[in-house]
């Protein structure tokens, strides 16, 4: 029942962010379609998963959304409208997806996955949430990747105050 | 649903005796009186101004952007306050005790930024919408520290329970499920041979048992500070620059709840604080020798002795926090954007990142 009401409110609200003019009622939705996704992701027993999309992109990525539409327009501008842009292309490739994403769903038959079957409705077990074990595989079985990840993410932040620092012209 | 409602009323209560002690401290650090006509010493003054906001008419602007203005104030307060279903009251009564508590705070507490842009943006004023952007550019900086500090403290910690992080600081450490056999060593050093797990009171206090996290703590408080816009960090809402901040054409019931967030947000801040560092609901009295201080005054897990005992520990730490909070906004002026910007990146984030790796090292030393 819960799911229905968060997948309900996640697929309305990405419609609005799309079919709207306005870019800031757009980022507003996409407010409501983050929360209920990861509503969703609390339902699937994730909740390290929830938490982290809470935290990165409702209180980084968005909030940057907004601060860039914010100052990039002038306040007594009513709103900030978007333009319709490669329309024929876009219907196409979005079709395409679609055809595509229902026709393997439909065909991949899910309910009888050998796993699904196999598993309990108790997945957390003793433990109180899945932090303990991601932990754990991160410093282990994925270390690798993780360690990229953060060497990534040092580049990226070194750029941004490469960009942004205030250099004297020579 | 119960909790939801008692939560509700413990904190609309616990506002409500803060507006008046911010009025009375206020005074009396300006050798004034303060309110004295309502009520015996002027104790319903702050009864009276909700009562008054009650009644005004709810004014939406003709050139505000009506949904957004009339959602925002609901956004920013459902923020705060979905941040206290993690907050342990006492030792068995905690509203949503989920295992990853401290992470959900500081990702929920997050939400208010939007809800601030939203109120900023919606009111089509340009004071309005200065104070937004001001406010937001401090709240998102000042996360940095904040969450640095509360992460030294859950280093040394080992969770990200509330519940767990509390009982770990007292005497009854080890009634807590998981719990049953961790120690407790004077500052956490165990080669000091000085086992405090039954003595409990203030030695087992996060700030005792490692004291890297006093440090912690002073930083999370100033970053609090800044997190609920509270003076010297008030510049979002600088009434002598920008007249009120984002909340500048909010009137009435809107503007009640909007104060009601911004006071629940400073109560928030500093039940974290307390929780994390300060020994939460535990007793500060420890054990001496055949004087049991520490389990006298905890009373009985799950009977009604250890509520009203752990209710009294945790709000009156809070209280004190909150009076520091009040006496600091009537003792510092106000920051410049830059003296801001300056603390928070170059003074108070690399000290949290050299608390976090002496934390780390700390609790090596702790098993």
């Amino acid at each position: 029942m819960l799911f229905y009401i968060f997948a309900a409110l996640a697929i309305v609200s990405g419609a609005y962010m799309v079919l709207t003019r306005n870019l800031l009622y757009a980022g507003f939705s996409l407010l409501i379609t983050l929360l209920s996704v990861a509503g969703i992701y609390v339902l699937l027993f994730a909740d390290f998963i929830a938490v982290t999309q809470l935290m990165v992109y409702v209180g980084g990525v968005l909030v940057l959304i907004l601060f860039g539409i914010m100052l990039s327009s002038r306040v007594q501008d009513k709103s900030v409208l978007s333009e319709n842009v490669n329309t024929v292309w876009g219907a196409l490739v979005a079709g395409l997806i679609v055809v595509g994403l229902s026709y393997s769903i439909l065909k991949a038959n899910i309910s009888s996955l050998p796993w699904l079957q196999t598993t309990e409705i108790d997945v957390l077990g003793d433990q109180k949430s899945t932090v303990q074990m991601i932990g754990i595989k991160l410093m282990t079985d994925f270390v690798l990747p993780f360690e990229i990840a953060s060497l990534l993410l040092l580049v990226a932040l070194m750029g941004a105050a490469y960009i942004a620092t205030d250099r004297q012209k020579v | 649903m119960l909790a939801f409602v008692l939560t509700l009323v413990l904190l609309l209560s616990i506002v409500i005796v803060l507006a008046y002690a911010e009025r009375k401290v206020a005074a009396f650090m300006q050798d004034r009186m303060g309110p004295t006509e309502a009520g015996p010493y002027g104790s319903l003054q702050s009864v009276l101004d909700v009562l008054k906001l009650l009644q005004k008419e709810d004014i939406v602007p003709a050139a505000a952007d009506k949904k957004l203005f009339k959602l925002a104030p609901i956004l920013i307060f459902a923020a705060v306050f979905a941040g206290f279903a993690v907050i342990p009251f006492t030792p068995d009564l905690v509203p949503a005790g989920i295992g990853i508590g401290v992470f959900y705070l500081l990702a929920i507490i997050s939400l208010d930024v939007v809800g601030l842009l939203m109120a900023g943006w919606g009111s089509n004023n340009k004071y309005a919408m200065l104070g937004a952007m001001r406010s937001v550019a401090q709240i998102v900086s000042y996360e940095i520290p904040a969450g640095l500090a509360i992460l030294a403290a859950v280093m040394v910690c080992q969770s990200l329970d509330f519940q767990e992080i509390s009982y770990q600081q007292g005497a009854i450490m080890n009634q807590f499920p998981g719990l049953e056999y961790e120690m407790n060593w004077l500052f956490g050093i165990e080669a000091l041979g000085i086992n405090t797990t039954t003595i409990g009171g203030i030695t087992t206090w996060n700030i005792f048992r490692a004291p890297i996290l006093l440090v912690a703590f002073v930083i999370y408080f100033i970053a609090s500070l800044a997190e609920s816009n509270r003076a010297p960090f008030d510049i979002p809402e600088a009434e002598s620059e920008l007249v009120a901040g984002f909340h500048v054409e909010y009137s009435g019931f809107r503007f009640a709840i909007l104060f009601l967030a911004e006071y629940s947000m400073m109560v928030l801040v500093s039940l974290v604080a307390v929780i994390l560092f300060l020994g939460s609901w535990n007793t500060p009295l420890p054990n001496i020798g055949p004087l049991s201080l520490a389990y006298w005054t905890t009373g009985t897990v799950g009977e009604l002795s250890g509520i009203l005992w752990g209710g009294f520990w945790l709000l009156s730490k809070t209280f004190v926090l909150l009076f520091l909070q009040l006496q600091i906004r009537w003792t510092y002026p106000r920051l410049r954007v830059d003296q801001l910007m300056h603390l928070c990146w170059k003074v108070l984030t690399p000290i949290a990142l050299a608390v976090v790796l002496v934390a780390g090292i700390w609790r090596l030393l702790m098993i």
